[in-house]
């Protein structure tokens, strides 16, 4: 009977610890959350969203030039990234299937996937910033570029495979060719999915800070010119939060704020997407 | 049969264009190590690699570069991030999949897996600006006063300061990756078949007892992978440590002092590199960084989540 009351009380002390822990874990995500909406709520109005970059020691100003440039380098990200990794998802599925090349590859898109971004910045710097003499928006966006590219190719991918063989076949027994199969019948039994993927890997790339530290680099005023240094709400939150401006402290936190719940946002969305479609 | 040529032609082109975007990820991958060999070769030629690890001179107004200290940073923040954080991830699995009522496990889980969302220079600032306050009036005098009197490790555990340093940088590290963790060790641990359970609970196991002598045994290649790739992380984190590691480009005598790491180096000093030998230094840096983090990935994903697939 002493064992067996041993072996209770184990039991309970880590049926205790876990929930702790599980407790725990959602305190850390209060207390963020938390601070960000006691710190960046105060600051939040009309004119964070419009107003132009303040000046050192202004008190009036707001984040448009950020807003903007983190806009502008994240969807020229997209432009470049998602079309290559659909249609690099596509390979592996459609033609690679279980080939030891369509493995190999897949194993090295994952290896790129764990590559730190910092390193993924200073690889764009040396292509892109090093030649051309100055920094640019548009290698910011090379630099996301990359590291959405191994997102979309997986989920690609893995959403493509999911498409029933039946489909391809009654397509092909129509005549139709393959890319013909595949752009009318697969993507479209796919494209949820695919949708998914895009919105997790724009979630992923939106928030990332320290691969734009030394490619689009920032800049203090309003410019829709993509080859010249831009800013984005990452790198401005960490200038201002740094800067010794108290008015720039409280955009950097106001930045903070529409950064995180833009991206967790995005993340709901991406989740309701893929539970709707794929969860009976 | 008019227009099949065309046809074909169209087929011919989308599968040049599919298989040259395949291409493109693997070209990226290789020219990102031969970009960073290419331009960290004057640092290579200066001090040598071997040299380079081994100095722990940080001076760039002399031009003397050593890598030591942002070496020894990463290593170090990494493993104390990963042994504070793999028991806390892994009992939120265990919440997860054995506690936790169905109607919570769902809302549970995704609170955790959001935490994994917040980008990480969020992490940084409040990192900066909330927590290391904390550790600094709460967590760092009970160390100094409890292990830091300790013999021999002591010192290790001693001395005070504003608060940023290796552990801070460490314990924010430690928050970050525990939702990556706890997601791999929770699918993992979904993977056993409910039948193997079922029958130790027959048996008169407690949860525990199945947690111990079931579940984990056969997890346990999926969790040691999901730890190793979460390592990984650790270490090319770069904004959530920046803020709080201290910057200071020297070994520290106690895990409480500011010190450094091959990110936070490469964060601060990359866009102000005015000498090329400066430059090609950050760039060794990157470099050293990429192939560490390319072994861990290798191990975790090659040697233990392999199997677990293949053994699905």
């Amino acid at each position: 009977m002493d064992a067996f009351k041993r072996r209770k009380i184990v039991n309970n002390i880590v049926l205790i610890f876990s929930t702790f822990a599980a407790i725990f874990g959602i305190l850390w995500l209060i207390w963020i959350l938390g601070t960000l909406i006691y710190k960046g709520g105060s600051t939040l109005s009309w004119e964070v969203f419009v107003g132009n970059p303040p000046a050192p020691g202004d008190n009036t100003g707001g984040l448009k030039h950020a807003i903007i440039g983190q806009f502008l380098i994240v969807s020229i990200a997209v432009v470049i990234g998602v079309p290559i990794g659909i249609l690099a998802g596509t390979f592996l599925s459609e033609y690679g299937k279980n080939s030891r090349l369509a493995n190999i590859v897949r194993d090295i898109s994952d290896i790129l996937m764990s590559v730190p971004s910092i390193v993924i910045g200073t690889f764009v710097y040396a292509i892109l910033v090093e030649p051309f003499g100055h920094f640019m928006g548009i290698s910011g966006s090379v630099a996301l570029a990359i590291m959405m590219l191994p997102i979309i190719v997986r989920t690609t991918d893995d959403m493509l495979n999911m498409v029933p063989g039946e489909l391809r076949e009654a397509a092909y027994a129509l005549g139709a060719t393959k890319s013909k199969v595949i752009t009318s019948v697969v993507y479209k039994g796919a494209i949820t999915g695919i949708i998914t993927g895009v919105i997790l890997a724009v979630a992923r790339i939106g928030g990332e800070t320290a691969p734009l530290l030394f490619t689009s680099f920032n800049n203090n005023f309003l410019t829709y010119n993509v080859f010249q240094p831009m800013a984005s709400l990452t790198v401005t939150m960490y200038d201002y939060a740094m800067s010794p401006y108290q008015y720039w402290q409280k955009l950097a936190w106001a930045a903070a704020i529409i950064l995180t719940f833009g991206v967790l946002a995005l993340n709901l969305i991406g989740r309701a997407i893929a539970k709707w479609k794929f969860k009976k | 049969m008019k227009g099949k040529g065309k046809l074909y032609l169209g087929d011919r082109v989308f599968q040049i264009l599919a298989f040259l975007s395949t291409l493109i990820i693997v070209v990226s991958l290789f020219a990102i190590g031969i970009t960073l060999y290419k331009e960290a070769a004057p640092a290579i030629h200066k001090f040598g690699i071997i040299n380079f690890i081994k100095s722990p001179n940080w001076n760039p107004p002399m031009d003397e570069f050593g890598g030591l200290p942002a070496i020894y940073g990463t290593i170090v923040s990494t493993i104390i991030s990963i042994v504070l954080s793999v028991p806390v991830a892994i009992g939120i699995a265990i919440f997860l999949t054995e506690i936790a009522p169905n109607r919570l496990k769902s809302p549970i889980g995704i609170a955790i897996e959001l935490l994994a969302a917040i980008p990480s220079i969020i992490y940084g600032m409040w990192g900066l600006f909330y927590f290391a306050p904390v550790v600094r009036d709460y967590i760092q005098p009970v160390i100094h006063a409890t292990l830091g009197k300790l013999p021999i490790v002591g010192p290790w555990f001693s001395g005070f300061t504003p608060g940023i340093g290796l552990f801070t940088a460490s314990l924010v590290l430690a928050v970050m990756i525990l939702p990556f963790t706890a997601a791999i060790a929770r699918d993992s641990f979904n993977m056993v078949p409910p039948i193997l359970k079922e029958s130790a609970y027959a048996l008169g196991a407690t949860k525990w007892d199945v947690m111990k002598d079931v579940v984990l045994p056969y997890a346990k290649l999926g969790v040691i992978g999901g730890i190793i790739l979460s390592l990984g992380r650790a270490m090319g984190e770069t904004m959530a440590v920046t803020f709080v590691m201290g910057n200071q480009p020297v070994i520290p005598q106690s895990i409480l002092q500011p010190a450094t790491s091959i990110t936070v180096t490469l964060a601060n000093e990359f866009a102000e590199a005015d000498t090329k030998i400066y430059l090609s230094s950050l760039f060794l840096l990157a470099l050293i960084l990429f192939v560490m983090s390319f072994i861990v990935i290798a191990i975790g994903k090659f040697l233990f989540l392999k199997k677990v697939e293949r053994g699905k």
